[in-house]
């Protein structure tokens, strides 16, 4: 499974820019899909048919990334750039980022009068090696995505994009493990997450699932410091109750809860203060969505360090393939 | 003279209060389309037949209304409180000149005189709540008998040309009106173009969110007049675009995420047909697109737009080249998108 994870944390996909991230997702997929589409906006929807007896299920796990994208270029040849989704200028110094073309780039900020301070997001630039806007292979509207390789040391995995390769993982794995089920499910790999949960809002609107299920990262409260919460790494699949954009339908908590009880599945029960998922899209689309999230635990989330525990890995794949085999009573 | 932007932008359309507007636009476009209707929200929504070469459905949008002033409250010296309607920088209104209510009564937006300000005053920015509209009435009673809380202010510009530049209000958005009229004016296209003429872009891209929802479209494109910011700067910085440089195009905005393909589609026609555009500077603002995008199974659209400088003030600016090069840019793209363009496989 490391060798999937790799391949895809690895991938250029920032969000509006997912078009490489289907092409990777989509062949790991094919064998066990009875039909796979792809979009308007991009979302790759893999289907998996019931025997008649379930609900429409849609899963949701994100494929696109933070990222970057250029303003301007400086008669000098460096880059100036915005942020594509919630990108932390204090993460930034010394990184490097990759554009669609290939061109890598380092990120690096003007003049540090304060070390105390962290300069805003517009006195950062980044060096592609051009000395004017006439040698520089990119130009103003072109968006980038960091660049570090993926790292397993012990269960723990370390990589740009856990937030939501991994989740995109958990739905590629289940798919895999689940031989039968009764519910028509809609494996939704959706776009612009990280810009405001549009991909799979769209993809919600048009599949219109009678219950939608999100497999996306949350923090923890395990580190220095942290801000308290009660998720720590290597304690087993996070059961979200509520984030800053969502309750979870309290019917698809219970049901979580029981599966991953009777399956001795550890778990954890989630509440995230800040930051949403696809869920939310999903409840409220069209007349509504009975949702809920899976969320896979994870340090350093929006640095280019994402620590997930394999472990935690496993028991969100065991969990969604415990509920997807089985019937949904809500 | 351009007749079109001219009779455009003098007349009045503040967000939800665009029917002065629409009937003006219904008059200009009802002889080149096969249907029109208005919706439940006021859209002006108009069908021209394509030459069914093309089995796509296209939507155009350009929203109708323009940001203004609402009558909240008349003080006991007959002068009237106000709120925005839409986006404001205070500091553009002081000493302006409004048109108020359905009677269009003039007022001014009063101001303390330069002899009267107090020094720290000087160098403060007097707050919208602080302002009142003047309509130089006598007393509370006289103001009260002339304007009503709940009316609508606009400002009042006569529209101008100095050379190549044109000067009015509302720019944003009846530069894209003016280009969406003369698209349906032009010969059949190779699909059936739904045109909107949407309201309240201005309070939150409403109109355009049910407009999009009843039309339900393949594709959607968007004409607006975006903010150009082109003056001297000593930082070497981009302009987010410059008056005079052509059709501006998005590429992501602070709501929007325009669909590459299109973007695409739009670079490629403008350089084959020889026509000059600038990529906006990624970043803020926002335009229809965004509702446009999300509705129902999700759309594809993209954005071009005439620059415009001082946006949301009484007087804005466009390049008359820039908006005659939108409304090329604009047909070029329509007439060369095919089905290819937006397909996914």
């Amino acid at each position: 499974m490391n060798e999937l994870i790799k391949k895809l944390v690895e991938a250029y996909g920032p969000s509006g820019f997912e078009d490489g991230m289907r092409d990777l997702i989509r062949p790991e997929v094919e064998a066990y899909a009875d039909e796979i589409r792809v979009d308007a906006l991009g979302n790759l929807i893999a289907i998996k048919n019931g025997d008649g007896s379930g609900l429409k299920v849609m899963i949701a796990a994100h494929m696109d990334e933070i990222g970057v994208m250029v303003t301007h270029v400086t008669k000098e040849g460096f880059l100036r750039f915005t942020n594509i989704g919630g990108v932390l200028p204090h993460n930034l110094m010394g990184s490097r980022v990759q554009f669609a073309n290939g061109t890598i780039g380092l990120i690096y900020s003007d003049r540090i009068e304060d070390r105390g301070k962290i300069h805003p997001l517009n006195k950062f630039y980044i060096d592609v090696g051009a000395s004017s806007p006439d040698d520089c292979p990119v130009s103003v509207g072109d968006a980038a995505g960091f660049v570090r390789p993926f790292m397993a040391q012990g269960s723990r995995l370390t990589a740009k994009t856990m937030d939501d390769r991994i989740g995109c993982v958990v739905a590629i794995e289940a798919m895999k493990r689940l031989k039968s089920t009764p519910h028509q499910v809609y494996f939704a790999f959706t776009v612009q997450e990280e810009v405001g949960v549009r991909g799979a809002m769209t993809a919600a609107n048009h599949l219109d699932p009678d219950v939608g299920i999100a497999l996306d990262v949350t923090l923890t409260g395990d580190v220095p410091e942290a801000r308290p919460m009660a998720i720590s790494l290597g304690k087993g699949a996070a059961i979200k109750v509520k984030d800053s954009g969502m309750i979870a339908h309290a019917g698809l908590v219970r049901l979580m809860k029981q599966r991953a009880d009777a399956a001795s599945i550890p778990y954890q029960l989630e509440v995230l203060d800040g930051g949403s998922t696809d869920a939310r899209s999903m409840q409220i689309a069209n007349a509504g969505t009975a949702a809920g999230c899976i969320s896979i635990p994870c340090r350093y989330v929006h640095s280019q360090s994402e620590t997930v525990d394999a472990g935690d890995v496993e028991s969100c794949i065991q969990l969604l393939v415990e509920i997807l085999a089985n019937p949904i009573e809500l | 003279m351009n007749e079109l932007l001219k009779n455009l932008t003098e007349a009045v359309g503040v967000a939800s209060n665009e029917k002065e507007v629409r009937l003006l636009i219904r008059d200009l476009i009802v002889d080149h389309v096969d249907e029109w209707h208005v919706d439940a929200m006021g859209n002006l929504l108009a069908l021209k037949k394509g030459t069914g070469a093309s089995p796509l459905r296209v939507l155009v949008d350009a929203h109708m209304d323009e940001v203004g002033l609402m009558i909240t409250d008349v003080d006991s010296n007959g002068t009237f409180k106000f709120e925005g309607v839409g986006g404001f920088n205070d500091r553009t209104l002081l000493g302006k000149v409004v048109q108020v209510g359905p009677e269009k009564i003039i007022g001014v937006i009063g101001a303390r005189p330069v002899h009267l300000l107090k020094a720290e005053q000087r160098n403060s920015v007097v707050k919208m709540d602080a302002m009142r509209i003047d309509i130089g009435a006598k007393n509370k009673d006289a103001a009260s008998g002339k304007v009503k809380v709940g009316e609508y202010a606009a400002f009042v510009t006569e529209y101008e040309e100095l050379g190549e530049t044109a000067v009015g209000k509302a720019f944003d958005n009846r530069a894209g009106c003016a280009a969406l009229i003369e698209l349906l004016r032009a010969r059949p296209y190779p699909f059936d173009v739904y045109a909107s003429f949407s309201v309240q872009e201005e309070v939150g891209l409403r109109g355009a969110q049910v407009a999009a929802y009843g039309v339900n479209p393949d594709a959607a494109l968007v004409l607006e007049c975006t903010p150009a910011y082109d003056l001297p700067n000593d930082d070497d910085v981009s302009p987010n675009v410059a008056l005079g440089k052509g059709p501006s195009i998005y590429v992501m905005d602070g709501v929007t995420i325009q669909d590459p393909r299109l973007v695409a589609h739009i670079t490629r026609t403008a350089a084959a047909n020889g026509i000059p555009f600038q990529i906006r500077q990624p970043g803020g603002g926002g335009t229809n697109t965004a509702v446009i995008q999300r509705t129902r199974g999700g759309i594809p659209a993209a954005t071009i737009a005439v620059p415009g400088r001082h946006a949301h003030t009484p007087t804005m600016m466009i390049n008359l080249d820039d908006y005659a090069n939108v409304v090329k840019l604009a047909e070029a793209t329509l007439r060369s998108l095919t089905p290819e363009v937006i397909k996914r496989n």
